[in-house]
């Protein structure tokens, strides 16, 4: 894919162009009806993501993730109430139409799924797949161009030119994981969610596709948000990480130092309760996920959390934007910025939470 | 997504500690209605009329010596017989018919010989097509090719035919009656049951909970009465409730060819309806209207129950409703800076300021959005 | 390596047996499916075959260990854990338990058997019956081998077993339904069923792998927890190298059927000997920054389990493949199609037309590869090709082991042929100076002096 990078305008000043996010999230909400209330799947999150950026966006099932990445591509759920913006080069997608957002999806931006095959049309050989996707967003290609640009987007995900008129079936689960990234990808689009891409994967199949798609971003102009539970995934193929509790994003920022030096409760106790080669100790975080009809007022995340402070349960910690260039939505950082704390809770708000009962195996996940 | 692990959290202290004993009994049922209850538009409007219609039918059947003025076999009252084909009168609502016998009292107790009809073949054929598509479907093998083939074959045959017949061999060994009716029409509807359960059997068998029980050491039978049976059997109701409509017409079709009951052991409509063509050319429209009638309503009443539940139970049918989610004014979320040890004035509000004022600052304003 | 909570306490196994002592001895198991012949699968021209799921693995389980069955999907893993309880049928060898061979016992008289081998499976929601209340299903083991007298007594069992597992205030579960709990109170629930009848033997197929992070912890501890206080033998199934690591005692890696190295998690951690542990090891992204994931990666994917490759599985993947390990003219097609990869267009379509037609190599077992020119040359030209190709690849920064198995490459009537070296069979050898068995040829001393020294990948 490296062969194609030849963009038709050389953007000279190259470093204002790519500072500038390609998509940009603000107030993002996605509600869900059910009978018994909305569910705040999504509620109010703020992204950027820049040109040849890869974004990881890591939570535990049913903290909303996957519904912000379909929310951001405009594929929410029926009867989902979506507000907010999602600015994707000037137009905000929330106020377009349907068939505007699907005329946009394709060309700019694009989704990868988790389950390949189902995908995939059986009786369609990959080159009708390639044809189709490419004569539908640009008729004027002609056969030899298909052709020559399907076998580029597959050379680059390593699927032999060879193997070209084979059906789906004749490839392996890892490969035709390869062909829908090609598949995503050779359209060109500026924008690409990948929702747990590797989820169905071998282990070293996973390996090959986070190269891959690590390569990508070097590569390729192509800003990605890989959405995944598995957070040595982010750390492997991820320049930023945004981590998501309860429909919200607790923390964000480099991969590397969130990683290394993480800020939110939730982020650590979620790296701590990760088990990889180098632990040494079991942890896991008390209690289960909130019930996101009614989630715990302040912080969502302080019935679980060992820091909890008094403020934490009365008032929701605002975003702040730490000197690493972290965001961290948690008032242990808060809390030393003047008038950050409400005056109600300024005396005995950095008291610690007093938990009114043990949180028991009964409430877990 | 799902959001089931939230849905289902538990809340400690809202539950009895230890079962309630009518709580226990009934835990089973009330999860099985639990979608009855929760039914909506169409197929609730379905549920109602169809069970309406069923209950008074029920009703008007287990009452009928109340209901009814005569007996179903009566041509005379107080030594004084009925007029032959007589007009709806005060002492005959519905005339008479050319046997003399009064319409409505044989419409009523029409009500019941359909209803005793209608449940013993629906028990008959749902006991024997359960049993046997069980043990086809869980078994498979040799007894399920065999019986798969003929139950194709009774599939196969027009439903009306094979009562014909049935009805025709039977009568011969045990005399026509309600029993004999019943047996005929049951073995039209075995078939039904044993394709839906055996395909249930087939896919349920596949399942990890069946794997899990023989990994414990389940025995087969086992297996099949306590890990296949209650989830075999849930589609069961709504084909019962389906083909209660259905039997009425069939036997009502049977009473008709004068293969069914004998007038004078109860009363049936299509027998009935039978006498009555002739008096139809002759302008006498009230014996064959009214249990006409009651043959459409009675069908009537089955189908629309029993499409109400099969929309209700039917995932593949069933449309989850949707309801729409209403977004309440945002919050602004307060961004603030760090910086170093620095107070004061660095930490600033960038928030849409607009709109912050309009809600507090908590941004957990309990809405309630689910209206329409 | 101290990764590893105290293990002494799981030496206090029943019976007054020692731990270490073998609980279940495991002899040449062979289990073998056939596929079945459809129209579709005449139609892609590959008949109906047997797949060889576990073919002659030996291993012995001893009390009070966790034994960790570690491999890719189609390793045989799992096949291998259902097979102790008898859930599958070997095709041969046995299956040593208490002075029987579980491998011959018919249904019916393996079914008393299951008591004391149990087993829980990979997802949760699915291995509870949706219909039965928390009560019936975590006591119907009881009911089953006739343990429990009375109701009562079951229910006491039950809230025994119940808050064994932590499922606390277990009154509070007793009524409820699976759909009522969460993934992991459903996989308490599910332990708390395993351990209800007091099993020996505990198979745990992936327990773990469809919980959330949060939640694997709380499992992964409560399962050591069974193993110290009840002193259960686990087989511990799983494909997450990290979690093995930190909960099993031995572990053996499966690829294709076949256990391709075994010993103790120590051992195989700090010194992975054969060269797929090593790739599996070196694949596990880590939510470490100063970690990553090493680029030379295996290539290629799992075979097909009903055409595995000749001699050792996994040589085709492997980058240290010796000429015996196994090659064929299988394999020769992929080595083109990789090589493809990285060519122009226009040299890619020169080499396709020379070469012609490949499908021919793709019998599995030719030891001899015959390639007839394509329209795009002659019979010279594809020997010439081939000669550079072996002149390029053979030596260099990334040698090709594949050039390694090719014995022969000549013109033969008009045709170039390839030769390739006899493959054989590794077997799982002791590793000199090690408590690890490994079968690979890199390690036996018989072979690795004959071939040419070796440079292991960097784990």
């Amino acid at each position: 894919m490296s062969a194609h990078v030849t963009s038709p305008e050389p953007a000279p000043a190259g470093t204002a162009d790519t500072s500038r996010p390609v998509l940009s999230v603000r107030d993002l909400r996605v509600w869900y009806g059910t009978p018994r209330g909305p569910v705040r799947a999504v509620d109010s999150v703020d992204f950027d993501v820049r040109p040849g950026e890869t974004l990881g966006l890591v939570g535990e099932s049913g903290c909303g993730k996957s519904t912000l990445g379909r929310g951001v591509l405009g594929l929410a759920p029926e009867g989902a109430a979506v507000d907010g913006e999602v600015n994707f080069r000037g137009t905000n997608l929330v106020s377009l139409s349907k068939k505007q957002l699907q005329e946009l999806r394709g060309p700019e931006l694009g989704l990868i799924f988790q389950e390949p095959m189902t995908r995939l049309n059986p009786l369609m050989r990959i080159s009708e797949h390639f044809a189709e996707t490419l004569k539908t967003h640009e008729p004027g290609l002609t056969k030899d161009q298909v052709r020559e640009r399907a076998l580029e987007a597959l050379r680059g995900m390593g699927i032999p030119p060879s193997r070209y008129h084979n059906y789906p079936h004749e490839f392996s689960g890892g490969m035709r994981q390869r062909i829908m990234i090609a598949l995503a990808l050779v359209l060109r689009p500026a924008f690409v969610v990948a929702d747990e891409p590797t989820t169905a994967l071998d282990v070293l199949v996973e390996a090959q596709i986070i190269r891959i798609l690590a390569d990508l971003r070097r590569n390729f102009d192509t800003a990605l948000v890989l959405i995944t539970h598995n957070l040595g995934i982010v750390a492997e193929a991820c320049d930023r990480v945004a981590v998501m509790y309860a429909g919200r994003i607790v923390e964000q920022g480099d991969a590397r130092e969130v990683f290394a030096r993480p800020q939110h409760p939730y982020t650590q106790e979620l790296l701590r309760s990760t088990i990889s080669l180098s632990t040494t100790g079991l942890h896991y975080i008390p209690g289960a996920p909130p019930d996101l009809v009614e989630p715990p007022t302040g912080c969502r995340f302080h019935p679980r959390c060992p820091k909890a402070m008094k403020v934490c349960a009365a008032v929701e910690p605002p975003d702040v934007l730490l000197n690493s260039g972290s965001t961290s939505a948690c008032w242990h950082q808060a809390q030393n910025i003047a008038g950050a704390i409400p005056p109600e809770h300024a005396t005995d708000g950095r008291e610690p939470l007093a938990l009114a009962e043990e949180i028991s195996v009964a409430d877990e996940a | 997504m799902t959001q089931t692990a939230l849905t289902s959290a538990p809340e400690p202290g809202s539950l009895p500690v230890g079962p309630t004993p009518a709580g226990k009994r009934f835990r089973g049922l009330r999860r099985f209605l639990a979608p009855i209850r929760q039914a909506h538009g169409m197929p609730k409007a379905m549920l109602w009329t169809g069970g309406i219609i069923t209950a008074l039918l029920a009703l008007t059947a287990i009452l009928a010596p109340l209901i009814a003025p005569y007996s179903f076999d009566a041509y005379q009252s107080g030594g004084h017989q009925f007029p032959k084909q007589g007009h709806p009168s005060g002492t005959h609502l519905f005339g008479t018919t050319v046997q003399n016998f009064d319409v409505l009292s044989r419409v009523v107790y029409g009500a019941r010989t359909a209803l005793e009809v209608m449940i013993l073949a629906v028990v008959f054929s749902l006991i024997l097509g359960v049993l046997l598509g069980l043990l086809a479907g869980y078994l498979g093998g040799w007894l399920d090719r065999i019986l798969v083939l003929v139950m194709d074959a009774l599939f196969a045959f027009p439903y009306l035919l094979l009562a014909i017949v049935a009805g025709f061999m039977l009568s011969g060994i045990i005399g026509g009656g309600v029993v004999t009716a019943a047996l005929s029409i049951t073995i039209v509807y075995i078939p039904q049951y044993f394709r839906v359960v055996r395909s249930s059997a087939l896919s349920a068998r596949e399942q990890v909970y069946v794997e899990a029980a023989r990994a414990m050491g389940a025995k087969p039978s086992t297996i099949v009465r306590k890990y296949l049976f209650g989830n075999v059997i849930q589609s069961v109701p709504v084909i019962a409730t389906m083909n209660a409509g259905d039997a009425i017409s069939t036997l009502a079709g049977l009473g008709f060819l004068g293969l069914g009951i004998q007038p004078t052991e109860a009363a049936e409509w299509g027998y009935d309806l039978q006498r009555a063509i002739d008096d139809v050319n002759s302008g006498m429209w009230w014996t064959a209207l009214y249990p006409g009638l009651a043959i459409v309503l009675a069908i009537l009443g089955f189908t629309l129950l029993g499409e109400g539940l099969n929309d209700v139970y039917n995932p593949t049918i069933r449309r989850r409703r949707i309801i729409r989610a209403v977004l309440p004014v945002p919050t602004a979320r307060k961004r603030l800076h760090e910086a170093a040890g620095n107070g004061g004035g660095t930490g600033s509000t960038t928030g849409d300021n607009g709109k912050a004022g309009t809600t507090s600052e908590t941004g957990t304003t309990p809405e309630e959005g689910d209206g329409q | 390596m101290p990764t590893k909570p105290d293990t002494a306490a799981a030496s206090t196994a029943r019976d007054g047996a020692e731990a270490g002592e073998p609980l279940i001895e495991i002899e040449d198991l062979k289990v073998h499916f056939g596929l079945g012949g459809g129209g579709l699968s005449r139609l892609t021209g590959r008949g109906a075959g047997t797949v060889k799921a576990v073919d002659g693995v030996d291993l012995t389980l001893r009390k009070g260990e966790v034994l960790g069955l570690v491999g890719e999907s189609g390793s045989g893993k799992t096949t291998l854990g259902r097979t102790l309880l008898g859930l599958n049928r070997p095709t041969g060898g046995h299956i040593r338990y208490r002075g029987l061979d579980l491998a011959g016992l018919s249904e019916r008289r393996m079914r008393p058997m299951r008591r004391e081998l149990q087993m829980v499976f990979q997802d949760p929601h699915a291995s509870l019956n949706p219909v039965m209340d928390i009560r019936t299903a975590v006591g119907h083991p009881l009911e089953i081998h006739g343990l429990a007298a009375s109701e009562e007594e079951r229910d006491a069992k039950v809230v025994e077993a119940l808050e064994r597992v932590g499922l606390h205030p277990a009154e509070q579960f007793l009524d409820k339904y699976p759909s009522d709990l969460s993934g992991g109170q459903k996989q308490r629930a599910v332990l708390a069923r395993a351990i209800i009848a007091d099993p020996r033997l505990l198979v745990a197929d992936e327990p773990i792998s469809m919980l959330d992070m949060s939640v694997r912890a709380k499992i992964l501890q409560l399962m050591l927890d069974l193993r110290d206080d009840l002193g259960l033998t686990f087989v511990y199934v799983t494909h997450d190298l990290a979690s093995a690591k930190y909960f099993c005692d031995r572990i053996a890696i499966m690829y294709l059927g076949r256990i391709v190295e075994l010993g103790t998690t120590d051992e195989v951690f700090a010194e992975p000997r054969h060269p797929y542990t090593r790739a599996l090891l070196a694949a596990i992204p880590e939510p470490d920054p100063e970690r990553a994931v090493t680029r030379n990666l295996p290539r290629g994917e799992v075979p097909d389990a009903a055409r595995p490759p000749a001699g050792c599985s996994f040589h085709p993947r492997c980058a240290a493949a010796l000429s015996a390990c196994g090659w064929e003219a299988r394999d020769l097609r992929t080595y083109l199609e990789r090589r493809w990869l990285t060519l122009e267009p226009d040299d890619w379509a020169r080499e396709r037309d020379l070469l012609g037609d490949l499908t021919g190599l793709d019998t599995p077992g030719l030891l001899e590869a015959v390639l007839r020119p394509g329209r795009g040359g002659t019979a010279e030209d594809v020997l010439a090709l081939l000669e550079r190709l072996r002149e390029e690849d053979a030596d260099g920064e990334a040698p090709e082991p594949f050039w390694r198995g090719v014995t022969a490459l000549e013109l033969r009537d008009g045709a170039v042929r390839l030769a390739f070296a006899e493959p054989a069979d590794p077997r799982l050898l002791p590793v000199a100076g090690a408590g690890t068995t490994v079968a690979c040829h890199l390690h036996d001393p018989a072979r690795s002096a004959a071939v040419p020294p070796q440079t292991p990948a960097s784990a």
